[in-house]
């Protein structure tokens, strides 16, 4: 589904990736740890293609395509999809306008904002006066309606209580087809730091991003467990 | 010679405080004649071009119709009781009192536009609510532009008889894009005790077409003024700064104004409100947007009493080209215990809204054109449907020069 090559990526000249790779094949789930300013963002938004990530070098492949050069808009026609951790306000743009601009096929936006109670939103500004939580919501649902073959999901659980977190867990089970065992046909990549996700979302692997790129891939829960235990420094040392 | 025509001769060449001055004697004010017409039988109009403007030539859905082509009064009936609706040049011969209510608010010796518009008297409407009557559809009323190089020169009444509510629509256009002329509208607005008028007002003039309004209302005591001006077709020279004042304790007024200047344009557009009774309440909103053309948006808020609140609200956005947008946001408070405050800014469109909006998969110009609607849609009380549709398509056209 998703080959990163050796990526190295800047912004504003500040080199903030470097030598990056990860394959994420159809159907699996991955988690991204790493301390805050690591890349995590950078690497999802590159992967995205948001403008201000400059990619030095290394490829991005896609669906077996060389999407490095595309413009994003046609990342996300072509099945990609992300969660923002801090999504920008659009005065003016009603989410529900939203939502139907960026429906791809099929879902009904209502009928979505339903199951994640979030009907009293459509006709508010976009993200304007939102909390942690509600932009969270508004960010899954409007994923729910784009309904991606690779899901980039920027840290999911925070600022979100534990009510919603249930609603949003459940989300994303369905975003990533959890439910569907050998069918699968959907992707993500979720970053986290409290690993909360982890007890709604099975991932299948892990990884850890420190010092500008990727050191540890391996069990999520085992990763988990030793960030918790030995920081990130210890992964610098891991053989994995 | 009667004191108001004494006081026009002299304030004749009287240039206007704001804009640039026009010289009226390039234009005629003998246009010529239409007779009366029905509405269905109304034919020498453009009837998309008035519908552009919110005006439905059909008068469904109004409460009534006034039509006024150059100098003519085409058409002028209520179509529900309680409402009057006449040409001036009736309303006056009708109503010896009306005297009272003209040049009342707008002083006849403003400038030389207002002293035009009494020497050139041409009609204009009277729209009067009785006492306790409400509109179910908003009246329309049309100013419209035909011949060449004319001058329209009309005087307008409006009063909201106590507890009464008055929902009027003005659609003003030319007869094509092309039409050069000048156009000069008083309009008095007197909003009694518990009234409300919402008025709404949409110009689609054109590119070669000088516009000079001069309007202002009184609200008395627990009134609502509600005033809406949209502007979203390219226009030679426009300048108006209409004021409010509020009289009556517990007065209120909200003026928006949403203006789209293309290249070519050059509008001069603002809002002012005196607060001078308890409790009175004031916002005025304007949003801008230029891809070249040029807008100064002004405000001004006077607060002469303890107790009163109010908002000003200026944003512009220049897409491109070398458009120019002012703010001019003017706070004026006369004693203590005043609450006014004012927001402005001029930007570009931000970068990462735009970002944002690609990665959902929209391209790069659906996004600038989706925020930049999104910007222009101020929240329009009393804005019917129809009108909100003639705004959208009015951006829809705009779309095209947006890049
Ligand atoms: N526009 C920018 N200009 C300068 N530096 C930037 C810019 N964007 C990101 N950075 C820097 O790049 C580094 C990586 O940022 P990134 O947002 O990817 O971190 P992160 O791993 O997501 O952190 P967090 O866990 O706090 O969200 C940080 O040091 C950040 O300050
Ligand atoms: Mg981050």
């Amino acid at each position: 589904m998703l080959e990163v090559q050796n990526l190295t990526v800047s912004v504003e000249g500040k080199r903030i990736l470097e030598n990056v790779s990860l394959s994420i094949d159809k159907g699996e789930t991955y988690m991204l740890f790493g301390e805050n300013g690591s890349g995590k963002t950078s690497l999802i938004m590159s992967i995205m293609g948001i403008g201000n990530y400059q990619v030095e070098s290394g490829k991005i492949i896609y669906k077996g395509e060389d999407i490095t050069e595309w413009p994003s808009y046609e990342r996300a026609k072509h099945g990609i999809g992300i969660m923002f951790q801090r999504p920008p306000t659009i005065r003016g743009l009603k989410l529900k306008q939203m939502l139907e601009m960026v429906k791809r096929d099929g879902k009904d936006p209502l009928e979505l904002a339903e199951e994640l109670n979030f009907t009293d939103f459509l006709d508010r500004d976009i993200n304007l006066g939102f909390s942690g939580g509600e932009i969270k919501r508004a960010e899954i649902l409007q994923l729910m309606t784009q309904d991606p073959d690779l899901v980039l999901l920027d840290e999911p659980e925070s600022g979100v209580d534990i009510v919603n977190m249930g609603l949003i867990g459940n989300s994303i089970r369905e975003l990533l087809q959890k439910d569907l065992h050998r069918k699968r046909e959907k992707s993500g990549l979720i970053i986290t730091h409290s690993g909360y996700i982890l007890d709604y979302v099975e991932a299948d692997k892990g990884c850890v991003l420190v010092n500008n790129t990727i050191w540890c891939t391996g069990n999520p829960h085992e990763i988990m467990d030793g960030i918790r235990s030995h920081g990130y420094e210890e992964c610098l040392t891991c053989q994995r | 010679m009667s004191e108001i025509k004494e006081k026009a001769l002299k304030a004749q060449n009287k240039k206007a405080e704001y804009g640039s001055d026009i010289n009226i004697d390039e234009y005629s004010s003998n246009a010529p004649q239409y007779p009366a017409q029905d509405l269905e039988n109304i034919d020498i109009v453009d009837k998309e071009r008035l519908l552009n403007a919110g005006v439905d030539i059909t008068g469904n859905e109004r409460s009534g119709s006034f039509i006024q082509v150059d100098s003519s009064v085409l058409h002028a009936s209520p179509r529900q009781d309680g409402i009057e609706i006449m040409s001036m040049v009736d309303a006056l011969e009708k109503y010896s009192w009306l005297e009272e209510y003209v040049w009342n608010v707008v002083p006849v010796e403003t400038d030389k536009y207002t002293a035009h518009a009494e020497l050139n008297f041409q009609g204009g409407y009277f729209v009067r609510s009785m006492p306790g009557a409400r509109t179910v559809f908003p009246v329309q009323a049309c100013l419209y532009l035909k011949s060449e190089d004319v001058s329209q020169n009309v005087h307008n009444v409006i009063i909201a008889e106590e507890g009464s509510e008055l929902h009027i629509i003005t659609g003003c256009a030319t007869d094509s894009p092309e039409n050069r002329g000048l156009h000069v509208g008083v309009s008095e607005f007197y909003v009694k005790k518990n009234a409300k008028i919402t008025f709404s007002m949409i110009h689609n003039w054109s590119r070669r077409v000088a516009v000079r309004p001069r309007s202002a209302t009184r609200v008395e005591e627990g009134g609502v003024f509600i005033n809406n001006y949209i502007s979203m077709h390219q226009v030679e020279s426009m300048q108006l700064y209409p004021s409010v004042y509020l009289v009556g304790k517990g007065a209120t007024a909200r003026l928006s104004s949403v203006l789209y200047a293309p290249p070519g344009t050059d509008m001069d557009v603002g809002a002012r409100a005196v607060l001078s009774a308890p409790d009175t309440r004031c916002e005025i909103i304007s949003r801008a947007l230029s891809t070249g053309g040029r807008i100064v948006a002004r405000g001004m808020l006077v607060g002469e009493v303890e107790g009163i609140k109010a908002h000003l609200e200026c944003q512009g956005m220049i897409l491109k080209g070398d458009g120019e947008i002012k703010a001019i946001p003017e706070l004026d408070g006369k004693v203590a215990g005043v609450d006014m405050s004012h927001e402005a800014a001029v930007g570009k469109i931000a970068r990462d809204e735009v970002e944002y909006l690609m990665a959902r998969g929209l391209s790069e110009n659906e996004a600038i054109s989706a925020i930049v609607r999104g910007f222009m849609n101020v929240d329009i009380e009393g804005l019917p449907p129809v009108l909100k549709e003639q705004v959208d398509k009015a951006m829809d056209i705009s779309d095209k020069s947006l890049f």
